[in-house]
């Protein structure tokens, strides 16, 4: 049994370090403010609840257990509200998402 | 021998790069943040002295015999609060100056400061 | 780290600066981490990467945004950096190897510190002990130099506010704009839950990492998000700034008085073994009233910094309100 919720939980910060690389990656290779959010976005939220329970599946102790729900629940709380926040932000800046529009490539290769 | 002195050059690269940050730019923001990186600079030299090899943190635990040196922690506490005191007051005066002159760089300010 | 730092000397959009002092101050507080040093780390991330990161851009906020390009080239900067850089390099060849656990810092008192803290004070976190105890009257001089940046700040920046307030503020319910809903909603879920861990980090902090620094800084973080999600104006009429001026005097004043009543109990000054009948409770107590004066008075101080700040006119303004 010991062996089997160690495993798992390797399998879980695994999979979430996995999930942090894969947002890095996005970070970069995308080509928009807003598709970045969404890389950002699951590295925040996704990731870290991945890590967090991993790190609960390793049974240390009652009192560490709810410290980290009680971390997990501020986190599946904030992040979602910070990407939010700074699309929302971005948005009423004016930065427009990239559309593949006609209209758009069209006055994309009118000014070039 | 000399890989062991690793975290002091570590710290003394940090230390310079945040020296040349106040010495060679002009913007007065900029030099804040230079004087930022280098106090943490100073920090990171403290809290590497109090680690002691195998020891834990200072926080009295059964079955813990060797514990790191909980000295400069008591310092460096003291030290990064006084630190944001210092640089609020820093960045209260930049925000006065830049209402008088209406410019933070330098050269601007002693321009004006020459011909007046 | 050091790739960070040479990121900041190339970017000129200060705004950009500002975001990656505050992943350098993460950095650090996970380096210091890593060094077991675990109330350095929790002050230096609550500092590091909130506070600092907050009042830069605030300040940025006031002035300008981008950094003028220099016109000469730095080179004696660099050659006197260079120079200096060598030199110290030079003097750390003597320095003991890193984690030797006989070097000359750890030998003489903190072995006495480690030894003898818990038979003369009881409390499991040596550092707290260390900090309000024994080296108390560093910690009061501490809590001195914050008030008086406070005092400074105040003295710099704050403007009097006309009799023009007197106008009826709408209320919360009226002004939720479309814009902010999500923010607000989940800002009032948060911010009660911020100010209680606040008050849980200061009144465990002898038993875990903690005190009153970063139970201070904590709080003064949360009033803070609530200043920005609902607005300065709505923000001044729930928390007034005589009130948060009374509260940071007052913390210096209780940190005082402790060290008084030790006189009047016939030890010396910040003495805690006089307070009460047991030495060891008289301790107790004493560290608790210090940590709440520091408490008070950090948490105040930095609502002070931000509100003086944030309540600014912006040049702009200044200039129309001299034409107007």
């Amino acid at each position: 049994m010991d062996m089997f919720m160690e495993i798992l939980s390797g399998i879980f910060l695994l999979i979430g370090a996995l999930l942090v690389l894969a947002g890095g990656i996005g970070l970069i290779r995308f080509p928009d403010f807003y598709t970045r959010m969404h890389a950002t976005g699951v590295t925040d939220t996704l990731a870290s609840t991945m890590i967090i329970i991993g790190m609960m599946l390793l049974n240390p102790g009652a009192l560490v257990i709810m410290k980290l729900i009680i971390i997990l629940l501020l986190i599946l709380l904030t992040s979602p509200t910070a990407g939010h926040a700074l699309a929302k932000a971005a948005f009423r800046s004016g930065l427009k998402p990239i559309s593949n529009n006609k209209s758009q490539q069209e006055s994309k290769s009118s000014k070039r | 021998m000399l890989i062991g002195h690793y975290n002091y050059w570590v710290v003394v690269a940090l230390m310079m790069l945040g020296f040349y940050i106040i010495i060679a730019h002009g913007n007065l923001i900029k030099k804040m943040v230079g004087l930022t990186i280098f106090q943490t600079s100073v920090f990171i030299f403290y809290i590497s002295v109090a680690k002691v090899d195998g020891g834990s943190a200072p926080i009295l635990a059964e079955g813990i015999s060797q514990y790191s040196n909980p000295l400069p922690h008591v310092l460096i506490l003291t030290a990064i609060v006084v630190g944001i005191a210092t640089t609020a007051l820093g960045l209260a005066i930049i925000v006065r100056i830049n209402e008088a002159y209406d410019s933070i760089e330098e050269e601007f300010i002693q321009q004006q400061d020459n011909l007046s | 780290m050091v790739g960070v730092v040479v990121a900041i000397i190339w970017m000129k959009d200060l705004i950009a600066v500002v975001m990656l002092l505050g992943i350098y101050g993460l950095l650090t507080a996970s380096f210091f981490m890593a060094m077991d040093a675990v109330d350095v780390a929790f002050t230096e991330a609550s500092v590091g990467a909130g506070i600092s990161t907050l009042l830069l851009l605030v300040a940025i906020a006031k002035t300008k945004r981008k950094e003028h390009p220099s016109r000469h080239k730095p080179l004696l900067a660099l050659l006197v950096v260079l120079v200096t850089g060598g030199l110290l390099i030079y003097g750390t060849y003597d320095m003991p190897i890193f984690g030797m656990a006989d070097a000359p810092a750890h030998t003489h008192v903190a072995q006495r510190y480690i030894e003898d803290s818990y038979d003369e004070i009881g409390i499991p976190n040596i550092v707290t002990s260390v900090l309000s105890s024994y080296r108390g009257f560093d910690t009061f001089g501490e809590v001195v130099v914050i008030f008086t940046a406070g005092l400074g700040i105040l003295g710099l920046l704050s403007t009097v506010n006309g009799t023009g307030t007197r106008k009826k503020l709408p209320t919360i319910n009226d002004s939720i704009e479309n814009q902010h809903i999500v923010l607000r909603i989940v800002g009032k879920i948060l911010i009660p839950f911020i100010l209680l861990f606040a008050l849980y980090v200061q009144f465990h902090g002898e038993y875990g990492p903690g005190g009153g620094f970063q139970a201070g800084v904590i709080f003064g973080a949360g009033i803070i998000l609530y200043a920005m999600l609902f607005g300065m104006d709505i923000a001044r009429r729930v928390i007034s700034q005589s009130l948060i001026q009374l509260i940071a005097a007052f913390g210096v004043l209780l940190y005082g008085a402790v060290g008084v009543v030790s006189f009047l109990n016939g030890g010396t000054f910040l003495d805690y073994n006089v307070l009460l009948e047991n030495p060891v409770a008289g301790q107790h107590l004493g560290i608790l009233l210090i940590e709440l004066g520091v408490g008070m008075t950090v948490a105040s101080v930095i609502i002070i910094i931000f509100f003086n700040f944030a309540g600014r006119k912006g040049p702009q303004q200044i200039s129309d309100d001299l034409g107007a």
